[in-house]
């Protein structure tokens, strides 16, 4: 187990670095990911020693956002202020994104 | 009270998490529940986020090693994720942009302000991303942050029944579109349904985040000036 949370920490700080020093836009977690699928893919690193961590952090991935979600509450003057734009323009923007990136996989098949 | 925030959100999370396993309806979306009944709790209670968040930010911290772990179902399915790579490229250009200009044209009709055509721009990607690019082209940041909760929570509730109604049945089309549209909140929900959508969903999500930074700022002049 510390193994793979080692590895999977070890990543994310090194993302972390990276995004610092080099001042980039992403995020070091991102970064983590990206070198983290290289190190796997270089077989630097073994798949079954990071393999039950990882999943137990995905899988438990949803409850994560609650706290920052519940971070609206802050904005309900924003959000009111400007209401018909802000939910009109996700609402939308939500369903056609979502439609129009499914369907362009689909028909490219 | 340190504790309060840690143990709410856990607690409230378990009560609606049982309800959707049982009822299996989407529209009783365990995360969204759980956000509007902790904010209806602290209101009537009269606590301040921060102090939930004092525990509270325990549980989101641990986003950052979460997407780091997303590595492995994309590296698990690597053959077929290459086997696509047209097709994610194509939809991730596509999907990206759609998302902009799709958000920036519809609040200008609606009458929004220049603030919120700024702050809304970047709502499809990932949180650190989407308040960067914020920051960048400027817009609010915190206003940001809270539109690309929303859209997470959209995609995280009504993704599913969206793309079932849009008859999009491919396990990537699928992942692709719940990652570039609604970033981790999407990934996390889609990733619950096949590994080889949430493997796809992370990996969009990552594509758009890197692709929409390096776009929004020069697109961003050309449509404030149009």
């Amino acid at each position: 187990m510390y193994k793979g949370l080692t590895i999977i920490f070890g990543f994310y700080f090194m993302g972390e670095v990276t995004a610092e020093i080099a001042n980039l836009p992403i995020p070091g977690n991102v970064l983590g990911m990206i070198f983290l699928v290289l190190a796997l893919g270089g077989g630097l690193i073994n798949l079954k020693d990071v393999e039950k961590e990882a999943e137990f952090f995905i899988d438990n991935m949803s409850i994560m956002f609650i706290p920052p979600g519940v971070g609206v509450m802050l904005y309900f003057g924003l959000l009111r202020d400007e209401f018909l734009p802000i939910i009109g323009a996700l609402g939308l923007s939500f369903v056609i994104t979502l439609g129009v990136t499914g369907k362009i996989v689909e028909v490219l098949r | 009270m340190n504790v309060l925030g840690i143990f709410l959100t856990i607690s409230v999370y378990f009560i609606f998490n049982k309800l959707y396993q049982t009822k299996r309806k989407f529209y009783l979306n365990p995360v969204m529940l759980s956000i509007t009944s902790i904010i209806i709790l602290l209101y009537f209670a009269n606590i301040e986020y921060q102090v939930y968040m004092e525990s509270g930010r325990i549980l989101s911290f641990l986003l950052g090693p979460a997407v780091v772990s997303l590595a492995v179902p994309l590296y698990k399915k690597r053959k077929v994720v290459i086997d696509y790579s047209t097709q994610i490229s194509s939809g991730v250009i596509l999907g990206g942009l759609i998302a902009i200009l799709s958000a920036f044209f519809t609040a200008y009709l609606l009458g929004g302000s220049e603030a919120l055509l700024l702050s809304i721009s970047p709502k499809s990607v990932t949180t650190p991303i989407a308040i960067g690019i914020s920051e960048q082209i400027g817009g609010i940041t915190s206003l940001t942050a809270i539109l690309v909760i929303i859209t997470g929570i959209m995609g995280n509730s009504i993704g599913v029944p969206f793309l079932n109604l849009f008859g999009v049945q491919d396990k990537v089309a699928r992942g692709l579109a719940m990652g570039v549209t609604s970033h981790g909140l999407g990934t996390a929900k889609i990733i619950q349904e096949n590994e080889l959508s949430g493997a796809v969903s992370g990996l969009g999500m990552a594509l758009n985040g890197v692709f929409t930074s390096f776009l929004l700022y020069p697109l961003i002049q050309i449509l404030m000036s149009l």
